[in-house]
């Protein structure tokens, strides 16, 4: 099978009736012997904010290195925008990747201007734009200082308008929320969403939840090498049966009985996962048996469970521990 | 939807050029470039001082003087003969220095003299002009008993020695004089060429290296072909190091100039002045480029400073033992020796840059230059392949069993 022929991973709806802005299938790579990348599939839609969920060393920075084309696959199949050839269709994609670097003697305004070159800006229009973004972002005190005079945080905001200064239409950010206090974190989801608003693909990679839930249309779940999941995020969650929190007057009865067999007390509420059959039945059976219901909840699983549930135990443990590394910073 | 980008897809010359555009000027407004312009002053300097030094230190110590002790009318008689022929012969004759007037028949230990308060005595003559004795070591004895000879025969003479007199007829050179400049010539054409590409070659290695510190090789990586970040590196430096060639060649040039001197001053090359400096130019580029792609392609596989000037300096040195090559060829024209170190790549430039400066014929440099374009072009395409393969390979460190720096240069990506 060929790329663009046919579905592919669990989102086969979507991409039967998207087009995508990134396909892979089958992508394999590995380091002296060491498989960083084992059969990754990938459909990413067009115009959608698409998350790579994964703990540190799952294989994120590699997936996305081998989908721009900074390396090859060992094997399997990637098209980008189109094309079979990322660096063909580089001069509309940004990327911004997990180690920021910038020319330190560079003036702000000439950084951005030399990134949107790199995409084949032309320099004078990639300073008149850089100018204007570091205005727009509140940076415009800064457009004639040295990258060196910046500070972090200011200087990875450089290198971020730098990655979108040519307008492009597909952006890969590796672990962008990475070194951004909660401020800027906000800053980032809101540009990130503003983007996705524009039609343009926005592909991140990213260890902490939290952010994939709350911005992704689709994730790719990613541990050890594999992706166990690709798809929707309401697809993921999904997985998971919705859990029910039930609280009754009596403590003991008949009613006990109706109870699904992974019911488990924890303080005065029952934890069980909703049945197949639906709330309906069981409600009938607490009424008839007595049970005196003094509240019942049905949550929807969070896309943290979904993890747990799909890449298993180990790995959202890996997930957790980065998530504490990085705040400990 | 976006409004499309204003620019469009780069082709890798275009990319190319994006970097080399941005490392020419970043390169050219640095500190370091200033200390890379000024870099030959400090040898210059350096040499100054130390030849004035050793010329102060000759003129202290080193001008060895003859003793006499004789007869005062003994004396007075060498003297004149010494002076009558050091008016000839000049430095070559030896300053007389009386160490002792003898009474007639008076004994005299020239030895035990020699061991006496004059520093600067290399010999002692003593008994007669009729019967000259010379005491010293045996390799002065040797040096100067001829002179000694002549002196004392020109001392015995009543009358002064006529010397006839020699009409001159001035030629610029010589068959021999010229040969011999143009070793010269060709030597220090070898030298600089040397120097300058070695140079400009760990420059480009240091501009590399800074680069994986700064961490924008990624980005680079991901917008431009790495084909194109090895040649835009490559040819800003080639670039900057023109810059640099030019404004010595200036500034020394007027500095010559100024104090009233020509080219003519230094021996000419066979193939003249013009040809010469333009091959030097060429087979300095041509040079550079073979060992640079050679270093950015060593630059590539490591990644710290300390892993590069590991994997440098056995280059370094096989690039030492080129120079050496061709420098040993240049003494041996015409030999299979020149024509092999004509051939070897990195010993081509050096051993052609040197037969232009004893060979006319034009057409052994046009096939050097057209065999040194073939190399360069296969070795920046090598050293780019290299490049793009090793540069940004980052395979996890696995439990501590990091592989060795060889292996993972031999290692298929």
């Amino acid at each position: 099978m060929k790329l663009g022929e046919g579905p592919m991973g669990s989102n086969a709806g979507a991409a039967a009736a998207q087009p995508l802005a990134i396909e892979a299938r089958g992508l394999v790579k590995r380091f002296d012997g060491f498989t960083a990348v084992d059969g990754v599939d990938l459909s990413v839609p067009e115009g959608a904010i698409y998350g790579v969920l994964g703990p540190n060393g799952a294989g994120k920075t590699t997936t996305l290195r081998m989908l721009l084309g900074i390396i090859d696959p060992d094997a399997g199949l990637r098209r980008v925008l189109g094309h079979d050839r990322p660096h063909e269709v580089a001069h509309t994609i940004g990327y911004l990747p997990e180690e920021r670097g910038l020319y330190p003697s560079m003036k702000a305004y000439d950084a951005i201007a030399f990134l949107g070159a790199l995409r084949g800006l032309p320099l004078a229009e990639g300073r008149r734009r850089g100018k204007a973004l570091l205005e727009e972002h509140g940076l415009g005190y800064a457009i004639d200082r040295q990258i060196r005079q910046l500070s972090k945080g200011m200087a990875q905001q450089v290198q971020l308008l730098g990655t979108l200064v040519h307008e492009p239409r597909l952006v890969v950010f590796d672990e962008p929320f990475s070194g951004l206090d909660a401020l800027n974190q906000g800053k980032l989801e809101k540009m990130i969403r503003a983007l996705a608003a524009k039609g343009t693909t926005v592909i991140f990679s990213t260890h902490v939840i939290a952010h994939a839930e709350r911005l992704c249309d689709e994730v790719a779940i990613i541990a050890g090498g594999k992706v166990p999941f690709a798809g929707p995020v309401d697809v993921a969650r999904d997985r998971i049966r919705p859990q029910v929190r039930l609280e009754t007057r009596s403590s003991d009865g008949a009613w006990r009985a109706a109870l699904p067999a992974d019911a488990r007390l924890e303080g005065a509420f029952w934890h069980f996962s909703l049945p197949e059959s639906g709330i309906e039945p069981l409600l009938r059976a607490l009424i008839e048996g007595q049970a005196g219901i003094l509240s019942l909840s049905i949550e929807r699983a969070g896309l943290h469970d979904a993890f747990v549930a799909i890449a298993g135990e180990a790995a959202a443990r890996a997930l957790e521990a980065d998530k504490g590394e990085e705040a400990g910073r | 939807m976006n409004s499309s980008p204003t620019g469009g897809r780069l082709s890798t010359l275009a990319a190319a050029y994006v970097i080399a555009r941005r490392d020419f000027v970043a390169i050219l407004f640095s500190r370091s470039f200033l200390f890379f312009l000024l870099g030959p002053l400090f040898p210059i300097l350096v040499a100054g001082l130390a030849g004035g030094i050793g010329q102060q230190v000759r003129q202290n110590i080193d001008r060895p003087q003859l003793g006499i002790a004789m007869t005062a009318a003994d004396i007075a008689a060498m003297t004149r003969a010494r002076d009558d022929l050091a008016a000839r012969l000049g430095q070559a004759v030896p300053e007389l220095v009386t160490v002792k007037a003898l009474a007639p028949g008076e004994a005299f230990d020239p030895a035990a003299a020699m061991k006496g308060a004059h520093t600067n005595l290399a010999a002692l003559l003593s008994g007669s002009p009729a019967s000259p004795v010379l005491t010293g070591p045996a390799d002065r004895i040797t040096q100067w008993q001829g002179l000694v000879e002549m002196m004392a025969a020109q001392s015995a003479s009543d009358s002064p020695r006529i010397y006839p007199s020699v009409q001159s007829a001035t030629l610029a050179t010589s068959r021999a004089d010229q040969t011999q400049g143009r070793v010269l010539t060709a030597q220090l054409g070898q030298t600089v060429l040397f120097l300058l590409t070695m140079l400009l070659a760990g420059m480009v290695l240091s501009n590399l290296v800074e680069e994986k510190g700064n961490k924008i090789i990624e980005v680079l990586a991901a917008a431009i072909p790495m084909d194109a970040v090895f040649l835009g590196k490559l040819f800003a430096m080639l670039a900057v190091s023109w810059v640099g060639i030019t404004v010595w060649g200036l500034a020394g040039g007027a500095v010559w100039f100024a104090a009233g001197h020509s080219l003519n001053d230094f021996p000419v090359p066979a193939v003249g002045w013009p040809t010469f400096l333009a091959l030097g130019v060429i087979y300095f580029s041509l040079g550079y480029l073979l060992l640079g792609s050679l270093f950015l392609a060593i630059g590539s596989m490591a990644s710290t400073v300390r892993e590069v000037q590991t994997l440098s300096m056995p280059v370094t040195m096989l690039q030492l033992l080129n120079f050496f090559f061709a420098s040993y060829a240049m003494s041996r024209p015409g030999s299979t020796v020149e024509l092999a170190a004509a051939i070897v790549p990195f010993s081509s430039p050096f051993t052609m840059l040197a037969h232009a400066a004893q060979d006319a014929r034009l057409w052994p440099q046009a096939a050097a230059i057209v065999w040194q374009l073939v190399c360069v072009a296969l070795f920046v395409r090598m050293g780019a392949a290299l490049f793009r393969k090793r540069v940004m390979k980052s395979g996890p460190a696995r439990g501590g069993q990091r592989r060795g720096l060889i292996a993972r240069a031999l290692t298929r990506s």
